[in-house]
């Protein structure tokens, strides 16, 4: 009982599996928390929803091993991934870069924000603007009397 | 206002939408467009696979116009695709170079032996390193290189008669010229 509670134990703390293989891993701790990091920002192509980091396509295991070296080599981060985006092209990146083609994806929301904002503003300022309506006309008796036996007959009862 | 305006406005912008949809929904995001597309060929050099016929480095895609496919024997849609490499290599209108993508010599052969080589040249890249200079995300892919070895169009997946006939043969045709 106590060994199978070990066993539980021990299973449910192991995290979720990643994907990058031990003998894939750098020696050097830094470049290889670098490696990792960079390869969360890169889609794998096969899997599209996937980063390399998390897939383990063939293709996301090759690109993994180029980071590194790319890495190993001396690039920084950004070569790196510029490296890769020379090839496969923007759409390697699961975050997509500010550039005038994603301007609509970026800013878009924000825009449209601010459209409905402005439109509020137009709405409640031209409510306010419009002309007070001028009091309705006081009753004439005749009125005044019509109403009161109206009211008396819900009263009585 | 303009009340009218009001009243278009929210028209124009479903069909707008709309529009964007159809369009959107149509896009096979599967299909990547290559970054590489009017770029010079990456440089590389491949072993062939066999003795009796040249491997394939960038010199080679230089002076004429070319087909470059990438293939492997693992792969099932190659299979699909070959018939039509074969009667092009009959044709002989554009000479075919293949890269075979990781591989097994062997398998490649066999492969070759049982279905037929349409290939001039072949490039054994074993371990997928220079197909990621190509950028090849999946076999097969056909490119097609024009005479000074600029990538002038990629095809990812298998080809198809339309694809061959009514995309790659007019561009080779063209690029001929």
């Amino acid at each position: 009982m106590r060994a199978l509670f070990a066993a539980l134990l021990l299973a449910f703390s192991l995290g979720p599996a990643f994907a990058v293989e031990p003998e894939e891993m750098l020696d050097d701790p830094a470049l290889e928390a670098r490696a990792r990091e960079i390869s969360k920002e890169l889609r794998c192509l096969v899997c599209q929803n996937q980063s390399i980091d998390d897939s383990n396509a063939g293709l996301a295991r090759d690109l993994r091993v180029l980071v590194r070296e790319r890495l190993t080599a001396g690039d920084s981060n950004e070569d790196a991934l510029s490296y890769i985006v020379a090839r496969y092209g923007d759409f390697v990146l699961l975050r997509p870069p500010v550039s005038p083609r994603t301007y609509a994806l970026w800013f878009g929301p924000a825009l449209l924000f601010v459209i409905a904002g402005l439109g509020l503003v137009v709405f409640y300022r031209r409510r306010q603007a419009a002309p007070a309506e001028t009091p309705p006309p006081p009753l004439t008796e005749e009125e005044r009397a019509r109403l009161e036996t109206l009211m008396d007959e819900d009263r009585k009862p | 206002m303009n009340k009218r305006l009001l009243f278009v406005l929210p028209v124009v912008l479903l069909i707008g939408i709309a529009v964007l949809f159809a369009v959107g929904l149509k896009h096979d995001p599967s299909i990547v467009p290559s970054v590489l597309l009017d770029k010079p060929a990456p440089s590389f050099d491949l072993p062939p696979l066999s003795n009796d016929k040249p491997g394939l480095a960038t010199a080679a895609l230089n002076g004429k116009v070319s087909l470059v496919n990438v293939f492997a024997s693992w792969c099932g849609p190659c299979r699909v695709e070959h018939p039509l490499f074969m009667h092009l290599a009959q044709e002989g209108e554009v000479p075919i170079y293949g890269i075979n993508y990781k591989d097994k010599a062997a398998d490649a052969k066999r492969w070759l032996r049982d279905l037929g080589d349409p290939y001039t040249r072949i490039g054994v890249d074993g371990d997928g390193r220079v197909a990621i200079e190509w950028g090849v995300y999946g076999v097969p892919e056909t490119f097609v290189i024009d005479r000074e070895g600029t990538i002038r169009f990629k095809h990812v997946g298998p080809l198809s008669p339309e694809v061959l006939e009514e995309t790659i043969l007019p561009l080779v045709r063209n690029l001929q010229q």
